[in-house]
């Protein structure tokens, strides 16, 4: 077990400095920062004196080791666009983005593990449909439309539910649903094929020739089992709701990391995204990591090489 | 001759498929739309009543049905909604197919050449792959989108380096098979070169995974590509491609609320039956990939 987590713990690591090379080579790909950052006056000499200031003369391995000692105290830099450093608004933006996205998995847990679970249990019946309809339309349907067809149903046309910006809880609800939509589907399809897989065992048909009631064979015996995979699938989901939070923050206006990625993208704002980039690539790295190791714990059959 | 029996069956097997096909109820649904989508794609300038990028301002938000010269009516600047839609599906087409080919081919020859010489070259491949199946997928195109700019070819390059990773695990899976059966044996022991052996007696052998698997990520492609599209992150603003027709019907949804509606529709209709066509080609094929 302990050699298990060491080695997923080292290939986390390995997999953090991939990143930050990645997106440190970001930075040095798109052009020589030390040009734009130049007036319309400035000659060779001013050039060289910036290049110098910034540390660009230097070799790139100097360089990377320089911007990593400077990234793991948490300073990415001014923000080229907004007069703040990148750090300030990334620390601004991340609550937002994880208030959403625990809401979202909340919300998809609740929702798709009993939609999956009675989708089995109560197989060929309305439930089943319903279950294996929306399993299959929420993997096929772009998130970010449905997120406008909401916004149109539920702000004008019903007035039920506010669409844009962060507030109380009725401002989660939209955002919330649509970024767990797809996870959503995926547990319930998850539930359903793993609940099915179980009442086939033979230690279900143990306990139904024993004489239990249905009622405890489904839910004492046979959910224990068939909720471990659902469990994983749903801390890696977890982390992949940063994936889907870019649209619905860019579409609900929410002010999260998602949003302040794509504006810095549009607007070349180096330092804005390298701090996003790695924030989120960091957030589910780690949980990743957390997520298999849990699973080690919960499920004991799980190889350790 | 065991090993050439075993070859003659598994020659049999590939002949067969076509049969096969048709023994199992074939998806019609599904298969029709996909020939509605490549017939557009193909024939789009042919197809499409209107021209595109006209722009005729007298003729602006038509509703669907209110002009039957625009049945799905028009979008702010008087531009048919069909002929965008259809050229858009001409759009999403090229695109993805483009980028999955790119990554399928890719993929294939790396979990080949990975499955087939092991050793350190099959490491470093599994663990690049392992990071590319293990990041959001968003994320890594937006960080490509970032470094080489918005465009179509940096938008097939996004998602091709998010989907070769599959077909590299799948099919390494498949050779680390293949390779100890006899004939591949034989081969070695005759003295066939690896690049030929990989060739001529293997990669015939993983067709099925390839095409399993091309047709469960297509889906998930087009959604890729869509939702670049909507984040502006692909082509110019203005090309008819579905996820950019989303995002400009979203700034005026509350007036003219087709403009978004169709698009969307489409996008759902598309990747729901290559869905439907995924699934029925994996149960066909092979089902024990049904992991997947």
């Amino acid at each position: 077990m302990q050699r298990y987590i060491l080695i997923r713990l080292v290939q986390a690591v390995v997999t953090l400095l991939v990143l930050s090379i990645a997106v440190f080579l970001s930075s040095h790909l798109t052009g020589d920062p030390g040009l734009y950052l130049l007036g319309p006056d400035d000659g060779l000499a001013e050039y060289e004196e910036m290049r110098k200031n910034l540390g660009l003369d230097k070799p790139l391995a100097v360089q990377y080791l320089k911007f990593l000692s400077e990234v793991v105290r948490g300073d990415f830099g001014r923000s080229h666009t907004m007069n703040r450093t990148a750090g300030e608004l990334l620390l601004q933006a991340a609550p937002a983005t994880f208030q959403l996205a625990i809401a979202a998995f909340i919300l998809a847990v609740i929702v798709g593990v009993p939609l999956g679970i009675l989708s089995a249990v109560k197989r060929d019946t309305i439930w089943d449909t319903m279950g294996k309809f929306f399993a299959i339309l929420g993997i096929a349907t772009p998130s970010f439309w449905i997120a406008i067809m909401l916004v149109l149903l539920f702000g004008p046309i019903l007035g039920w539910l506010p669409t844009y910006g962060r507030g109380g809880i009725s401002h989660f609800i939209l955002p919330a649903f649509v970024l767990s939509w797809a996870s959503m589907a995926g547990i319930v399809r998850l539930a359903r094929s793993s609940m099915l897989e179980v009442l086939d065992s033979e230690y279900i048909k143990f306990a139904r020739i024993k004489g239990l009631r249905e009622r405890v064979v489904v839910y004492k015996h046979a959910l224990k089992n068939a909720i471990i995979p659902v469990l994983t699938f749903g801390g890696l989901t977890l982390a992949g709701l940063l994936n889907g939070s870019v649209v619905v923050e860019v579409v609900f206006a929410w002010p999260g990391i998602g949003r302040l990625l794509l504006q810095g993208i549009n607007q070349r704002d180096f330092p804005v995204v390298q701090a996003t980039v790695l924030a989120a690539g960091a957030f589910y790295i780690i949980t990743a990591l957390l997520v298999d190791i849990l699973y080690a714990y919960v499920n004991p059959r799980i190889r350790y090489d | 001759m065991v090993s050439l029996n075993v070859t003659k069956g598994r020659i049999e097997q590939i002949r067969n498929i076509p049969r096969k096909a048709i023994q199992a109820k074939l998806p019609w649904i599904p298969l029709s739309i996909m020939f509605v989508l490549l017939v557009c794609a193909c024939f789009a300038p042919l197809l499409a009543p209107h021209d595109p990028q006209k722009i005729s301002i007298l003729e602006a938000k038509l509703a669907p049905g209110e002009n039957w010269t625009y049945p799905l009516g028009t979008d702010v600047l008087g531009q048919d909604m069909l002929s965008r839609l259809i050229y858009g599906a001409r759009t999403s087409v090229f695109i993805s197919l483009v980028a999955l080919g790119t990554g399928a081919v890719v993929g294939t020859t790396l979990g080949l050449v990975a499955g087939f010489r092991a050793g350190w070259l099959d490491v470093i491949i599994m663990r690049a792959s392992d990071a590319a199946l293990g990041f959001p997928t968003i994320l890594v195109a937006m960080i490509i989108v970032t470094i080489l700019g918005a465009g179509m070819e940096n938008i097939i390059l996004a998602v091709a380096v998010t989907v070769w990773a599959r077909f590299a695990r799948m099919i390494r899976g498949d050779v680390l098979g293949i390779r100890e059966l006899d004939f591949v044996i034989s081969a070695q022991i005759a003295g066939v070169s690896t690049a030929m052996i990989i060739w001529r007696h293997i990669f015939p052998n993983t067709i099925n995974t390839v095409m399993v698997i091309t047709s469960l990520t297509i889906g998930q492609v087009i959604l890729l590509e869509a939702s670049l599209s909507f984040l502006g992150l692909g082509l110019p603003i203005g090309a008819p491609a579905w996820g950019i027709m989303v995002a400009e019907g979203r700034a005026v949804v509350l007036d003219i609320w087709w403009l978004a509606l169709f698009p969307g529709l489409a996008i759902t209709i598309v990747v729901l039956a290559f869905n439907f066509f995924g699934d029925w080609l994996r149960d066909t094929l092979d089902p024990k990939l049904q992991r997947i």
